[in-house]
């Protein structure tokens, strides 16, 4: 299959990937631009550990091809951070051992990022179902939900202090 | 004297043992910076993937790789035939069998591996895998064991065929592979033939599968300059690995380096060899070209490592007061194709015998045997030690239905058949010496906290507004009382391939005082680099902050059997703490040096030696460390390092009491976990939150496994539960919310008396879940259902027992 260009803006960078029309996102994101947090688990869209955010919704790129992306707005975890200036949710995640071996961890961050975007106050119900979407193995979700909830208490708290 | 509040305020910044440090895993993790084995990505690397069989079982008459060759990037198409001259067409298996490599003239399970597509990208491989033409002639199939075991079953393994004498003693039947027997078969018989009472039940422990979030895959690469392999892969045991690869390829293990990186959840799936891993090498071999191979999901719950399947026939004796006097057991284990459980080599059905459980049993007898099916392979101890969930949820079961058979509460007669804790350590029946225990502590705090006598009220109430018509739910409330047995294991009985199951630490103290602490184990997840610092902080007084804990890349960490069975803690755990005592020691001569005092006369106090008696003469351990590179002590080697390989004087028995309360609708089906009390003895506690995260992880999957997780096969061997859309894997929506608790009971002969804690929960786990379904319905006369209680079955129990009018 012959392979076509697509523009892609990926945290922030605009991207000109060369791609057959059967690419995955998933693969694009990885293998040529070598953003490997998202992660591939089942390539199904069931464990969500391939989660992004497209154009401010939350996507799972293993079932996307690149090409119905031309054009678009994609975040990774990689850029919802840096080293220097971590997100809240990093933090929180980190704070109340909301991961353990890590790998869902990419996905489970940016779709807890796009929950807290549609809802700043969520209640841990709401939490539990906005989240169903990414599977973890490790943590029995008690400490990620627990994570999520204390992020968004500082995320508001912050917003709060910045008005 | 000592100030005491001060020495604990510097014992506090060392962030070491009981310490709740928080993980220095994460940062990496959070930020997408993790490195997993598909992340890795070498100059020129091609992609491997399986042609795989349809067929249950069928002979494999003709494989066509002309079209395929002909695909654009299609490199090579490898089948047995290429790789029959090189030996490695068939691979010997942890259990003493062996394995087709490759489809080796016929298949024996759907999903097996027959040919192998090396090509440019993944996409190129999965139109070279569409290109391969392969013809089967159909061969009648066998899922179930019973069946494999009568006298006209089709023969599975004609390798096999005339072989009276199996790796495991001797074979009765063509598809049979082994009888393993333990206890007083003689002895046990009487006592069931006089007792009062005798409980008798069928038990099954279904088949299910680890599905570490992360599947199975490696890199390999073969340097033809310099004549060495490496591979990288999710390999739980890298330098078995190494060695197994030396074995059978005939390249010198110094030529051979294994990595593993981080690893995205193991639970047993990862311990075992697989045909991708050869194929790569070999692709990568000939090809001088770095190799990758990763199993989509499919491939994952299809071939790679199942876990249970267990057929578990019971008998339980009592006297008519309840006391328990004999217990006998015979097990069907369903194999699969090949046999490649991952066992100690002298344990087929690996710590099976540690099925008396909690209780004083004094006569008991246990038989199992193995059996080939056109099943995948497997049999690993996913999230536990060998077998011992098996066991656990055999005997958890049966002390359940004895209780009804006893028309006792099933909380009583647990208490009343408790080793108690004066007998530890305690021999039982069937083999094991339990190190140490105090069951009724742990049982009656754990009662007290949910309010057990509470609890049976409501329960009773709840029954009789079922029966007025005033509710259409009942109560379930599943008790389970486990005894793990892990950290295997001492060398003297524990061997994998003949390696003996000792594990390793080496230590570097660097001059300006922190250090680099290397591990034979390789963390899944488990926090390893956080909580092995802290062991080490505690022994040497440096700050966890100031130790690097690597593992898993053979060339730099000291040889180790690997992490699974709990036994990183039990063992490596143990190394590490050794190896500190080591170091430790050499310090203490350097101190009495540079305070020229006598070694005799110093004493440790948290970070530093100090002169007896007069505690303001001090060297702290950062100080010793610079003089240990920095001045020429007479007698003492320069540097300060060690190293430690631990052989386990016994095994560790952490142990646990678990109360699940269970809301079951009788007209759906449906159940809902409204309470979960755990409370674990994994005795002395290294990092409390860590614990707590491995304890909600290990309910969360015993929650999957007994209310829905299965590894299904229709009759004709299809596997009906290859995607994550049929195989149960819990939500964040369905999992409920747990309350952890603890006593603490070290172990004696542990350097540091832990215990490990990572599988408890998984085998503590499944019986409370289980037990709650069965318990809600007891009052209607139910005995014993098989799971996973899915809301299809439970509803079947309803119908069952005439609830639904």
């Amino acid at each position: 299959m012959g392979k076509q260009h697509y523009q892609i803006t990926v945290n922030g960078e605009p991207q000109d990937v060369l791609a057959e029309p059967r690419e995955l996102l998933i693969h694009t994101l990885r293998e040529q631009l070598r953003i490997t947090g998202p992660h591939i688990g089942c390539e199904t869209s069931h464990c969500g550990a391939c989660t992004v955010d497209i154009d401010g919704r939350s996507v799972k790129s293993c079932t996307v091809f690149t090409a119905q992306v031309a054009g678009k707005e994609i975040t990774t975890v990689e850029g919802l951070g840096s080293p220097d200036a971590m997100h809240p949710l990093q933090e929180a995640f980190r704070e109340h051992h909301g991961l353990q071996c890590g790998y869902c961890t990419p996905g489970m961050i940016t779709r807890a990022y796009r929950l807290l975007q549609e809802n700043p106050s969520p209640t841990e119900e709401e939490v539990r179902f906005g989240m169903a979407g990414n599977l973890c193995r490790c943590t029995g979700y008690q400490n990620i939900v627990k994570a999520i909830l204390a992020a968004a208490a500082e995320m508001n708290a912050s917003k709060e202090a910045a008005e | 004297m000592k100030d005491l509040p001060e020495s604990a305020e510097r014992a506090e910044k060392l962030k070491g043992l009981g310490s709740s440090r928080k993980r220095v895993e994460d940062a990496r993790f959070t930020q997408g910076k993790g490195n997993y084995v598909d992340d890795i990505t070498l100059p020129g690397m091609l992609f491997g993937d399986f042609v795989r069989s349809p067929h249950a079982h069928a002979r494999v008459t003709a494989i066509h790789t002309e079209e395929a060759m002909k695909v654009p990037g299609v490199l090579a198409v490898i089948t047995a035939k290429d790789l029959e001259p090189l030996g490695l067409h068939w691979m010997p298996t942890l259990a003493g069998d062996k394995q087709m490599v490759l489809a080796d003239g016929k298949v024996l399970f759907q999903g097996q591996e027959v040919a192998f597509v090396v090509a440019t990208d993944r996409y190129a491989a999965a139109d070279g895998i569409e290109a391969v033409e392969v013809e089967y002639e159909d061969l009648p199939v066998v899922v179930d064991p019973f069946k494999a075991l009568e006298p006209d079953a089709p023969v599975l393994r004609e390798d096999l065929e005339g072989k009276t004498e199996g790796a495991h003693g001797p074979r009765k039947h063509h598809n049979h592979i082994f009888t393993w027997e333990q206890g007083d078969r003689e002895a046990t018989e009487q006592v069931i033939a006089e007792a009062d009472v005798v409980a008798e039940e069928m038990i099954y422990y279904h088949r299910t599968h680890p599905c570490p979030l992360e599947p199975c895959g490696c890199v390999a690469s073969m340097d033809k300059v310099n004549g060495k392999l490496t591979i990288w892969g999710t390999f739980q045991a890298p330098h078995a690995i190494r060695t197994v690869v030396s074995l059978i390829s005939g390249i010198e293990e110094h030529n051979i380096r294994i990595v593993s990186p981080d690893i995205g959840g193991g639970f047993g799936n990862k311990v075992g060899a697989y045909p991708g891993y050869i194929c790569s090498a070999v692709a990568s071999i000939v090809t001088g070209k770095p190799v990758k191979w990763v199993e989509d999901r499919m491939d994952n719950l299809m071939t790679t490592a199942f876990a249970r399947d267990y057929w578990m026939k019971g008998r339980i004796a009592a006297t008519k007061e309840g006391k328990i006097t004999g217990l006998w057991c015979h097990v069907t284990a369903d194999h699969g194709g090949f046999d490649a459980c991952a066992d100690p080599t002298k344990f087929p059905a690996g710590f099976f015998n540690i099925c008396t459980g909690s209780y004083d049993i004094p006569t008991a007898y246990l038989s199992v045997d193995g059996v080939y099916t056109n099943k995948a392979p497997g049999g690993v101890a996913y999230r536990c030690s060998f077998r011992v969930t098996e066991a656990a949820y055999f005997i958890e079961r049966m002390i359940e239905i004895l209780a009804i058979e006893l028309g006792m509460d099933a909380a009583e007669l647990r208490r009343i058949n408790f080793i108690k804790a004066e007998q530890f350590p305690y021999q039982s029946a069937l083999g094991w010496e339990y190190d140490s225990g105090d069951y009724h502590t742990a049982w009656d705090k754990a009662l007290e906290a949910v309010d057990y006598a509470g609890l049976r009220r409501e329960q009773a109430e709840r029954v009789e507004a079922f029966k007025r018509g005033e509710t259409r739910k009942l109560l379930g409330i599943g008790l389970t009382h486990f005894t793990e047995i892990v950290g295997a294991g001492p060398v003297k009985n524990c061997d994998i391939l003949g390696l003996g199951m000792f594990d390793s630490c080496e230590i570097r103290i660097h001059p300006t005082g922190s250090a680099i602490a290397r591990l034979g184990t390789i963390s899944q997840g488990q926090g390893h680099a956080t909580t092995f610092a802290q062991i080490l902080a505690s022994e040497i007084g440096l700050p966890a902050d100031s130790i690097t804990v690597e593992e898993g890349d053979t060339d730099t960490a000291p040889y180790g059997l690997g992490t699974y069975g709990s036994r990183s803690t039990p063992v490596a755990g143990a190394a590490t703490a050794m190896a500190g005592r080591k170091i430790r020691a050499k310090a203490q001569m350097i101190a009495a040096y540079l305070l020229e005092v006598h070694d005799d006369d110093l004493e440790w106090d948290v970070d530093r030696f100090a002169v007896k008696g007069d505690p303001e003469r001090f060297k702290t351990m950062k100080e010793i460390a610079f003089a240990a590179y920095n001045q020429a002590i007479p007698g003492i080697e320069p540097g300060l390092e060690a190293v430690s390989y631990y052989d386990p004087p016994n095994m560790t028995y952490p142990f646990g009491a678990y109360v699940c309360v269970m809301e079951i609708d009788v007209d759906t089906g449906q159940t809902e976990i409204r309470q979960f009390y755990a409370l674990d003895d994994c005795g002395t506690r290294i990092n409390p939150m860590i614990i707590e995260g491995q304890v909600h992880g290990g309910l969360t999957e015993a929650l999957a496994i007994a209310m829905g997780q299965e590894i299904a096969y229709d009759e004709m061997g299809n596997v009906k539960t290859g995607t994550l859309m049929d195989f149960f894997v819990p939500t964040a929506w369905e999992t409920p919310h747990y309350t952890t608790d603890h006593t603490v009971t070290p172990s004696p002969h542990h350097p540091i008396g832990a215990k490990g804690v990572g599988e408890s929960p998984n085998v503590g786990g499944v019986p409370a879940f289980s037990n709650a379904v069965h318990d809600a319905f007891r009052a209607f006369g139910l005995r014993q259902s098989h799971m996973p209680h899915d809301h299809w079955r439970v509803w079947k129990i309803a119908n069952g027992l005439g609830l639904h009018g």
